[in-house]
């Protein structure tokens, strides 16, 4: 797949001179749905306003769809929707006049099919003469996504889309960003919330203190650095365990009655079937076996504190 | 040119202007017609006539300058802060859209509003005092090279304020002193000569005295010379804003 953005060495210092991207390199391919992780402070915001135009860089290139965001930066803003963190609305204006704004700055010519398809798409098409400030939470969020759809952008930045944000309409964001990406849409999501990641992304990229850790394939990750835990539920309490299966590295719960074995599932031997026949050879009987895959959770957690 | 973005701003900021049309449009009117009454009748009322024009019509051009001046600069620097404030200024930051055509959308629709209340007060003064325009062309460009150069002012002190004190500073303590001792009610030559000198400083003065002879054929200074003053004024803040726009100033850190 060709990549619809290419980030060449981005760095960035602040004014004051807070350094909050080190050199970036990042390539994102068209039509995907990338999820961009990292703790509170990591640089993700910083990314995606230099990106869209907001935040000037200090160093580095960055090409969208072919064009360089600086000097042909008309191009590339008009691809581009963003929907930020915070609700920034205002308050006095109607939703319509809002999301009409947004498609107009962004030198759309007038379209009310397409503003009424996106209200509609976003449950706000009965809220279109309300004055904004009149709206829920919620609700404003919704706005704040219409206007980045208002002029039928290629690529889509999603902002912490999540924070603040009720199960209902998180499942319409999701269902959105579906039909989005089914339409060709790139997808970019910040989130520090990891389900969400796991739950829609394409591919996954860390960040940290302004470093990209990581960036892979959801898939590859999850069965790369996943780790299973395989539980042994013992039928009867033990004080300790025989010496026969101390090369197996088992813990042994407090009580007596659980084994717990951890293993890669990326590597050949996971070495349960030689445990298991150890354990009957000890006289060992088990009431119960379950294994835990570990969650992107877990491994972002392993990753982050990794690299501390 | 994105002429929709600069038409989309303009709308925007002009319906802004619709939903506080009693704050936008009718207190300046009412605060001119006060100034009108004290000025114009209680003191105009001793002097009669400056320079052979009655007083009360002598003060309509300061009176127009001294709403389009600060009308301006409110307007224009409240229109680019409040969204800096609110934080909506990112979308105008990640629109295709250049420095130009964010000025002229802000600038346009801010120097539009006070030339709507220059011509209010205008209306409304020509049913209270005896007057004249001799050159109707020159004061409309007078009005509008004003309300221009003025708004762009507004425009830097709105990006520059970081707070509401800051916006309010600049109108308050600088452009107001100016256009009071800028000759709106007398004539510079009814001062001592100390202070005629001094008052040549003051660039309020070469504003109204231009716009003054468009009216009545008497001013201050030479005509000429007035729209020179405004024209370099216009091109330093042009300047001004470019320059903050090719460095980001305050609104790309």
């Amino acid at each position: 797949m060709s990549s619809i953005i290419s980030i060449k060495n981005v760095e960035k210092t602040y004014s004051g001179g807070f350094k909050a991207l080190d050199p970036v390199n990042l390539e994102i391919r068209q039509g995907e749905i990338l999820a961009l992780l990292g703790p509170n402070g990591a640089g993700k915001t910083t990314l995606i306003s230099i990106i869209c135009g907001i935040v000037q860089k200090s160093g580095g290139k960055i090409r969208v769809g072919g064009f360089d965001t600086e000097e042909d930066y008309r191009q590339t803003r008009s691809m581009i929707g963003l929907v930020p963190q915070e609700l920034h609305t205002d308050s006095f204006e109607t939703v319509w006049n809002t999301v009409s704004f947004s498609r107009g700055l962004f030198g759309k010519p007038r379209n009310d099919d397409h503003i009424e398809k996106v209200l509609r798409d976003l449950s706000l098409w009965e809220k279109r003469n309300r004055e904004i400030m009149t709206l829920s939470g919620g609700m404003k969020r919704r706005v704040m996504i219409a206007k980045a759809l208002a002029h039928e952008p290629q690529v889509l930045f999603l902002d912490e889309p999540s924070a603040g944000v009720d199960v209902e309409l998180r499942k319409d964001m999701w269902n959105l960003v579906e039909t989005l990406r089914s339409t060709g849409v790139t997808i970019i999501l910040t989130t520090h919330y990891i389900e969400e990641a796991e739950a829609i992304a394409d591919r996954i990229a860390v960040i940290r203190r302004g470093k990209l850790l990581l960036v892979e394939d959801k898939g590859d990750l999850m069965s790369k650095l996943g780790r299973k835990t395989l539980l042994i539920h013992l039928s009867k309490s033990v004080k300790s365990l025989p010496e026969t299966l101390a090369k197996h590295g088992l813990e042994l719960s407090e009580d007596g009655m659980t084994l717990t074995y951890e293993y890669e599932t990326a590597g050949k031997r996971t070495g349960i079937t030689s445990l298991l026949s150890d354990l009957s050879a000890a006289g060992l009987k088990f009431r119960d076996i379950e294994t835990r895959q570990s969650s992107l959770e877990d491994i972002f957690v392993g990753l982050v504190s990794e690299a501390a | 040119m994105n002429f929709r973005a600069i038409w989309a701003i303009y709308k925007f900021e002009m319906a802004r202007t619709k939903r506080t049309i009693m704050q936008s449009i009718v207190s300046p009117v009412i605060s001119t017609c006060l100034y009108f009454v004290v000025f114009g009748s209680a003191i105009g009322s001793r002097i009669e006539t400056v320079e052979g024009v009655n007083y009360g019509a002598f003060i309509v051009p300061g009176l127009i300058m001294l709403s389009l001046l600060t009308q301006s600069v409110t307007n224009a620097s409240f229109g680019i802060y409040f969204p800096k404030f609110i934080g909506t200024i990112y979308e105008v930051l990640s629109a295709p859209i250049s420095y130009m055509e964010i000025v002229l959308g802000y600038v346009g629709a801010a120097a539009t509003k006070s030339l709507m209340i220059g011509v209010i007060i205008l209306f409304t003064a020509s049913f209270i005092v005896p007057l004249q325009i001799s050159h109707p062309l020159i004061m409309a460009l007078f009005m509008v090279l004003t309300a221009i150069s003025f708004a762009l002012l507004g425009f830097i002190i709105g990006i520059w304020a970081d707070n509401f004190e800051k916006l309010q500073l600049v109108p308050l303590l600088v452009i107001t002193p100016l256009v009071f001792l800028g000759g709106s009610f007398y004539s510079i030559n009814m001062l001592p000569p100390v202070w005629q000198t001094i008052s040549y400083f003051n660039p309020v003065v070469y504003l109204i005295s231009g716009f003054r002879w468009s009216f009545y054929e008497i001013s201050d200074v030479a005509p000429l010379l007035s729209l020179g003053a405004v024209a370099i004024f216009l091109t330093v803040c042009m300047s001004v804003i470019a320059w903050m726009f090719k460095t980001g100033y305050r609104l790309r850190d």
